[in-house]
C-alpha cells in the first residue's frame, strides 16, 4: 500500500528555493514588475511557467521555466528493453502519439538492419495512422489557439471532428489517445475489416468541415487583427535556434523531413509542402503558422486518400498476413551511436541511441523533442509586445509540455 | 427536473430535509478547477465538449480556484509541481473535493519504477475523494467518477461537516 | 555535397588529433575537448560545409568503470543536406567543455539539460542552471551511480 497519509506540508520559502526567478526584486527599475504566468493557467497549454518582466503592459523580457512535467523518460529508457519503451515514447507527445512511435520504431529497425524487410502493407498502415494523428494534432493546435484568442466555437467543432479520428484509431489499436500500436518490426494488430471504408467516409465528411473552419477562424477579421504581424520569426534566427516544423515553414523555408529524408513510403506519395508567404502580414508571423498548419491538414487528407487506394488495391489484406511477422524476439543491435529523425506534427522529432551491443536495453536514449527547441525561441520574438500578443505567440508555437519536459 | 415537479402539487411548497436540499444544490453544480497537467487533460477537454458533454450534469470548468468546488488532478504530478497543487488546494474554499484522474495521479502510473521526479500518487500531497483509473481514462469513466462523487455528496450531513470530521479524527489519532 | 572523407580532412586541418568512428550513423568525428569551439565555428561559417543547424546535443555517462563522459553533437547542413556527428570525450570527475551557444543558440537549452542530468559544465554559457529539475534537487539523475534521495520536502520519492 503506497501511502495512507498526507506527507506534504507547505512552507512559504519552498518556492524561492526550488524555482527561483531569474530577475530579482532588487534589480528592478521603478516602472518594471515581475509577473508570473504560473504553471496553472488556462492558456499556457500545459504546465509552463513564464516569468514576465513588464513595463506597464509592454513586455521587456520573458523567461520560460519548464520541467513541471519531467517524467524521467530517459531514465526509463535506460532500464527497459527497446520494445518496452514504446508506451513511454507515446506519452512524450501525447496528442500525436503515432508519429512518435513511428520515428522510434524506424530508428531501432534501422539499427538492427531489418528496415528494408518490413512488408509494404505495414508501412502503408503506419503512414495512414501517422497522417490521421497529424490531422488530430493540428486540430488541437488550431482549436486551442482559437480558444486562447477568445473564439470558443472552433474549439467545439474541432473536438467533435477529432472524436471521429479517435474512434477510428480506437477501432484499430484499442486505445483512444496512447496507442502502443506501432511496434519494432511491425504492428500490434492488422487493420480491422471495414476500416478502409469507414476511413473513406470520414475523409468525405471532413472536407467541407475544413473549409467551414477556415472561413470561421482563419479568414476571420478579428483573428487576423490579433495574429498578423505579431511574433515575427526571421528565418536565420529560426534556423539558429533549431526551430523546425510548421514554425520553420511559416518563416519561408520549404523544408519537410518527409520530402528531404524520404523515409517509409513517403517517396511514393504525392503531396506538396505549404510555406508561409506573409499573406496577411509579414512572413513568419502567428497567422502564417496557423495557415501552414491548416494547409498541412489538407495535404494529410490527400496522403490518406492515396494510402487507402494502395491498401485496397496492391497491398490488400490477405489471410496469411501477420503484422508481427518481422517483430524480432531479441532486440540486440550492434554497438553504435545512431540518430534518427522524423517529421512529427510539431517539427523534427529525433532519437539518439547509443547501443552497447551486449544487452537489449539501450545504453542511452535521448529524445530530441521539437517543442523544446521551438519553445526556446519565445524570449526572442516576444520582446516589446503587449501581454495579449504574448498569449497569441504562445498559442502559435503549439507546444505540448509532455514533449518539452519528457 | 423530474422529481421536483411532482412535489409542486401542494401549491408551491416543497418539504425536504435541509441536508438533502444542501447536498442536492452542491452536487448539481460542481464547478471543477481546470488543472490539466498532461495527457489526461486532453481527455478532460474531450469530456467537456459536445460529444461527451459534461455540462448536462452542471459541471462547467472554471479557471480560478477561489470559485471552484472540485479540483481534478489530471496528469502526472511531479515534485516541481507539488507546491502548486498544495497551494491551489488551500486556496479553494470549503466544501471542496478532489478527483484524482488517471493512474499517474492515483499511484504514480507507468512511472512508478524509475521515475525519480514523479510523486507516486497525488494523495501524498492533498486528500483525495475519488480515484478514476485509466491511462487515460475514457470520458465515460470520468463522468462515472463524477457520478460517484455525487453519491458521496448525497450522503453527507450538515451535522458533521468534513473539516470538523477530520479534526475529530486527528484528535483521536493523537490522543 | 561534401562526403565524409572531405569533412574529415576539413576538420583535421583545424584539429590534428581528430579520429573517426565509421560505425555510427551519421558517421562521427572524435575531437579533443579543447578544439571544439574552433572546429564548430569553422564548420558553421565555412562555405564548403556550412552546418547551420545543430539538431541534437547529448551528454552520455559511460559508467564508473570507464570513467569518462561523452558529449555528442549532431550537426546538419540544410543547403548541402549532410549530417555529421561530433564527439568529445571528457573525464568523469570534472567534466568541463566549451559552450557552443555563441555559434548555435539551440545549444543554450540543450546544454542546460546536459548540466541538469549529468553535471557537465559548459564554460561561456550565459545562464547555466537546472532546467528540468527543481533548483534544489540533489544529484545528477542520469549518472550511472545515481540513487534518488529518500525524501524531497517530506514527500517520499520511492513508490
Amino acid at each position: 500500500m503506497p501511502t495512507d497519509s498526507i506527507q506534504y506540508k507547505y512552507k512559504p520559502s519552498n518556492l524561492a528555493e526550488s524555482e527561483p526567478n531569474k530577475f530579482k526584486e532588487e534589480n528592478l527599475r521603478s516602472e518594471e514588475m515581475i509577473i508570473n504566468l504560473g504553471p496553472q493557467h488556462p492558456s499556457t497549454h500545459g504546465v509552463l511557467r513564464l516569468e514576465v518582466l513588464m513595463d506597464g503592459e509592454i513586455i521587456k523580457d520573458v523567461v520560460p521555466h519548464v520541467g513541471y512535467l519531467h517524467r524521467c523518460f530517459e531514465k526509463h529508457a535506460e532500464n527497459l528493453p527497446y520494445n518496452q519503451v514504446i508506451p513511454f515514447v507515446d506519452r512524450m507527445d501525447y496528442v500525436a502519439a503515432m508519429n512518435s512511435e513511428h520515428v522510434y520504431a524506424m530508428g531501432v529497425e534501422r539499427m538492427l538492419g531489418i528496415a528494408d524487410q518490413i512488408p509494404k502493407r505495414v508501412e502503408y498502415i503506419r503512414v495512414l495512422m501517422a497522417e490521421l494523428n497529424r490531422i488530430a494534432s493540428h486540430f488541437i493546435a488550431i482549436g486551442t489557439y482559437g480558444m486562447d484568442i477568445g473564439a470558443f466555437t472552433p474549439f467545439f467543432w474541432v473536438m467533435r471532428d477529432r472524436e471521429h479520428i479517435l474512434r477510428l484509431l480506437e477501432w484499430a489499436s484499442g486505445a483512444r489517445l496512447l496507442y502502443n500500436y506501432i511496434w519494432i518490426g511491425g504492428l500490434f494488430y492488422d487493420l480491422p475489416v471495414g476500416f478502409e471504408d469507414r476511413c473513406s467516409e470520414f475523409i468525405k465528411y471532413i472536407k467541407p468541415k475544413l473549409s467551414e473552419l477556415e472561413k470561421l477562424l482563419i479568414e476571420n477579421d478579428i483573428f487576423i487583427k490579433r495574429t498578423a504581424n505579431v511574433g515575427v520569426l526571421p528565418l536565420n534566427l529560426a534556423i539558429n535556434y533549431g526551430v523546425t516544423g510548421p514554425m520553420l515553414r511559416a518563416s519561408g523555408l520549404r523544408f519537410d523531413l518527409r520530402k528531404v529524408d524520404g523515409y517509409s513510403v513517403y517517396p511514393e506519395l504525392e503531396f506538396t509542402i505549404p510555406i508561409g508567404e506573409g499573406r496577411k502580414g509579414t512572413v513568419g508571423d502567428c497567422w502564417d503558422r496557423t495557415w501552414v498548419r491548416m494547409q498541412e491538414i489538407h495535404e494529410s487528407v490527400k496522403i490518406i486518400e492515396q494510402c487507402l487506394v494502395a491498401l485496397q488495391g496492391e497491398h490488400k489484406r490477405t489471410k496469411e498476413f501477420n503484422p508481427q511477422a518481422m517483430v524480432p524476439k531479441k532486440i540486440r543491435p550492434q554497438a553504435q551511436d545512431f540518430y534518427i529523425r522524423g517529421e512529427s506534427p510539431k517539427g523534427e522529432l529525433g532519437f539518439f541511441f547509443r547501443a552497447d551491443g551486449k544487452t537489449d536495453v539501450p545504453f542511452r536514449c535521448k529524445g530530441r523533442s521539437c517543442c523544446f527547441s521551438n519553445l526556446s525561441v519565445l524570449p526572442e520574438i516576444s520582446r516589446g509586445v503587449l501581454v495579449a500578443d504574448l498569449i497569441a505567440i504562445i498559442g502559435s508555437i503549439d507546444m505540448v509540455m509532455g514533449e518539452v519536459d519528457r | 427536473m423530474g422529481l421536483l415537479d411532482h412535489k409542486f402539487e401542494n401549491g408551491g411548497i416543497i418539504i425536504t430535509k435541509a441536508d438533502d436540499l444542501l447536498n442536492w444544490a452542491r452536487l448539481s453544480s460542481m464547478w471543477p478547477m481546470t488543472f490539466g497537467i498532461a495527457c489526461c487533460a486532453i481527455e478532460f477537454m474531450s469530456t467537456g465538449t459536445s460529444v461527451y458533454d459534461m455540462d448536462r450534469f452542471g459541471i462547467a470548468p472554471f479557471a480560478s480556484p477561489r470559485q471552484a468546488d472540485v479540483m481534478i488532478v489530471a496528469g502526472t504530478v511531479t515534485f516541481k509541481m507539488a507546491d502548486r497543487i498544495k497551494r491551489l488546494y488551500e486556496q479553494m474554499p470549503e466544501p471542496r473535493y478532489v478527483i484524482s484522474m488517471g493512474s499517474c495521479s492515483n499511484c504514480g502510473g507507468p512511472y512508478w519504477q524509475h521515475g525519480y521526479h514523479v510523486v507516486k500518487g497525488v494523495d501524498r500531497i492533498v486528500p483525495v475523494d475519488i480515484y478514476v483509473p485509466g491511462c487515460p481514462p475514457r470520458p465515460e469513466a470520468l463522468i462515472g467518477g463524477f457520478l460517484k462523487l455525487q453519491e458521496k455528496i448525497r450522503n453527507e450531513s450538515l451535522k458533521a461537516p468534513k473539516a470538523i470530521e477530520r479534526l475529530l479524527e486527528n484528535q483521536k489519532q493523537h490522543a | 555535397m561534401p562526403d565524409f572523407s572531405q569533412l574529415f580532412d576539413h576538420v583535421n586541418r583545424i584539429s590534428p588529433d581528430a579520429t573517426t568512428d565509421e560505425k555510427s550513423s551519421p558517421k562521427a568525428i572524435l575531437i579533443p575537448a579543447q578544439d571544439l569551439l574552433k572546429v564548430c565555428a569553422d564548420l558553421h561559417q565555412s562555405p564548403d560545409t556550412y552546418f547551420d543547424m545543430l539538431s541534437c546535443l547529448t551528454g552520455i555517462d559511460n559508467g564508473v568503470q570507464a570513467n569518462t563522459m561523452d558529449v555528442v553533437y549532431n550537426l546538419y547542413s540544410i543547403p548541402f543536406n549532410t549530417h555529421l556527428m561530433l564527439r568529445v570525450l571528457l573525464p568523469r570527475e570534472n567534466p568541463v567543455v566549451d559552450s557552443v551557444t555563441s555559434i548555435w543558440r539551440t545549444a543554450d537549452w540543450h546544454e542546460r539539460e546536459a548540466f541538469d542530468f549529468l553535471g557537465i559544465k559548459f564554460t561561456g554559457h550565459p545562464d547555466l542552471r537546472r532546467i528540468l529539475l527543481p533548483a534544489d534537487w540533489e544529484g545528477f539523475p542520469l549518472r550511472k551511480d545515481y540513487h534518488h534521495q529518500e525524501y524531497y520536502r517530506n514527500i517520499k520519492v520511492e513508490y
